[in-house]
């Protein structure tokens, strides 16, 4: 098992490795101009260079995309709990979602900078939890009615309750389609901290670090900002995956039968 | 029927139609006129080409639904009263067991729901386990097992709080037919070793032939009931589904099934 996951880390260090090397002698050979596209040592070493100022700034980002982030997952858990148990409120309340959630919701940054502050992090805060409340409501709340038909005649034949149904039932049933929506929204917090960045907010974020960079032609500067949010996307990232193979154990075991409840599966 | 009730009856449908979407275009009567009483202690299969009804009325006898007319009675008491006290130990085709929950716990499932404590829970699978002969599979979740495993653990769990009655639909449809023979001997033995009712829905002429001590033949559009044919094959082994009686029965049923297709 341990030297499975080894071997399993080795392919993608090797092709990082690779790839890196291929970017620096690319630049270096064809004496592309460091603005354009810096090499990775030059990034490195703005890194370095920089390292308390973009630490910060990483910190900072990454707090307003973690408050956003649970914020914005307990509204849209709460939300489908709600509509779930309130047919007709799900009935109004889910197509509505789905126009609100097909509007570009960055879009609307600098509209809450107008709303919670320029200057302040809630308009920032308040974009992240846009983003991240409709496709983690979406999917709990279809995980939380999408379950097996005999499953809800088994428990009915066993006179249970609803409160029984939900623990036993439908809660755990949901728990894959939310650890998918967390896996596809805590990336993409960090990604909607630093763009309503761009619009406002405290001026010694990761989004405020890149645009003035870019401003002043610092673009080796702007890049090592880069590095520095994907490291805190990847973090997140790997922390909603931790979670997932915390909460359900249940998937780590190799099937010896198709997998039932993965979300998808034929009803 | 209009007999007395004999205290015997573990069910007694009588006059019951289920007509769906009443009032709507697609009104479908899917039952029409079922009388039909099954004896405590019974292994009755019900069979009948699809859309004739039959896992419909499994339902009905189970109160996962309630008849447009007529009524169901379980036990002698109303088909209701009977799941609000747990008669019903409930198989389907789709094993049905909870991903989340490892083996042992899927078996301890209803006697969660009734309050047991940990350490009866954990006899009592124990016990169903060896009933189901997976002893050593407690701790497995489902997705280790095979279907047939599967479907083993489903029928723990259903009889593993002792149900009056177990209403099975097409338990062993989806599996293979060297598994689908194994299961059906397995299940005969638990029959006999549990002395439960079995109620069983089914399209193989030869799986209701071999397991029921009557099959009930049901006809399509509206379902009714053909006619009901006693299989008195005595204790059955794997000689039996070699044994010519098995196969007059087995023809006895399946002309029965034709001749309703020749009225219809």
């Amino acid at each position: 098992m341990i030297r499975g996951r080894l071997a399993g880390i080795g392919p993608p260090v090797v092709v990082g490795v690779a790839g890196f090397g291929l970017w620096e002698g690319i630049v270096w050979g064809f004496g592309i101009r460091e603005f354009l596209l810096p090499r990775p040592s030059s990034i490195m070493d703005r890194l370095v260079e920089n390292w308390p100022v973009l630490r910060h700034a990483g910190w900072e980002t990454g707090r307003i995309a973690v408050s956003g982030l649970v914020a914005g997952v307990l509204a849209g858990v709460v939300l489908a709990f709600v509509t779930t148990r309130f047919r007709t409120l799900n009935e109004g309340l889910t197509p509505l979602a789905i126009a609100v959630n097909a509007t570009p919701i960055v879009a609307l940054a600098p509209i809450f900078n107008a709303w919670f502050g320029i200057t302040g992090t809630l308009s920032n805060q308040a974009v992240v939890v846009a983003i991240v409340f409709f496709p983690v409501f979406i999917n709990t709340a279809r995980g939380l009615t999408e379950v097996h038909p005999d499953e809800l005649e088994l428990m009915r034949s066993y006179a249970a309750s609803e409160w029984a149904i939900l623990r036993e039932v439908r809660i755990p049933n949901a728990l894959p389609f939310f650890a998918n929506a967390l896996r596809v929204v805590a990336p993409l917090s960090v990604i909607a901290a630093i763009v309503a960045e761009y619009f406002g907010g405290p001026q010694d974020r990761i989004g405020n670090i890149i645009t003035s960079s870019a401003a002043f032609a610092r673009y080796d500067v702007a890049w090592a900002a880069i590095a520095v949010a994907s490291a805190v996307g990847l973090g997140l990232f790997a922390a909603a995956l931790l979670l997932e193979r915390l909460v359900m154990p249940w998937r780590l075991v190799d099937g010896g039968s198709e997998n039932h409840n993965t979300p998808g599966r034929e009803k | 029927m209009t007999e007395p009730l004999e205290p015997e009856a573990a069910v007694v449908v009588s006059g019951v139609d289920k007509v769906f979407n009443v009032g709507s275009s697609d009104e479908v009567t899917a039952l029409s006129g079922i009388d039909l009483t099954i004896g405590a202690g019974e292994f009755v299969s019900l069979i009948g080409p699809s859309g004739c009804g039959k896992s419909t009325l499994l339902r009905l006898i189970g109160d996962l639904l309630t008849p447009s007319v007529g009524e169901v009675t379980v036990f002698g008491k109303p088909a209701h009263a009977a799941r609000m006290d747990q008669d019903y130990g409930m198989v389907f085709q789709h094993a049905g067991l909870f991903d989340w929950r490892r083996v042992a716990a899927n078996i301890e499932l209803p006697l969660e729901l009734r309050g047991w404590s940990r350490a009866d829970r954990a006899d009592r699978s124990a016990e169903m386990l060896e009933l189901v002969r997976l002893p050593e599979f407690g701790g497995h979740y489902p997705r280790q097992l095979s279907g047939g495993m599967q479907q083993r653990v489903s029928i723990a769990r259903a009889l593993s709080f002792q149900p009056k009655l177990l209403l099975m639909d097409e338990p062993f449809g989806a599996l293979d037919e060297m598994t689908r023979e194994h299961m059906q001997l397995e299940l005969l033995r638990i029959w006999r070793e549990t002395g439960t009712t079995v109620v069983f829905v089914t399209h193989s002429i030869s799986e209701s032939t071999f397991l029921s001590s009557r099959v009930v033949v049901l006809s399509a559009r509206p379902g009714r009931i053909h006619s009901v044919v006693d299989v008195d094959l005595g204790d059955r082994t794997d000689a039996t589904r070699e044994d010519p009686a098995f196969f007059a029965k087995a023809t006895e049923i399946r002309e029965a099934l034709r001749a309703d297709k020749d009225d219809g």
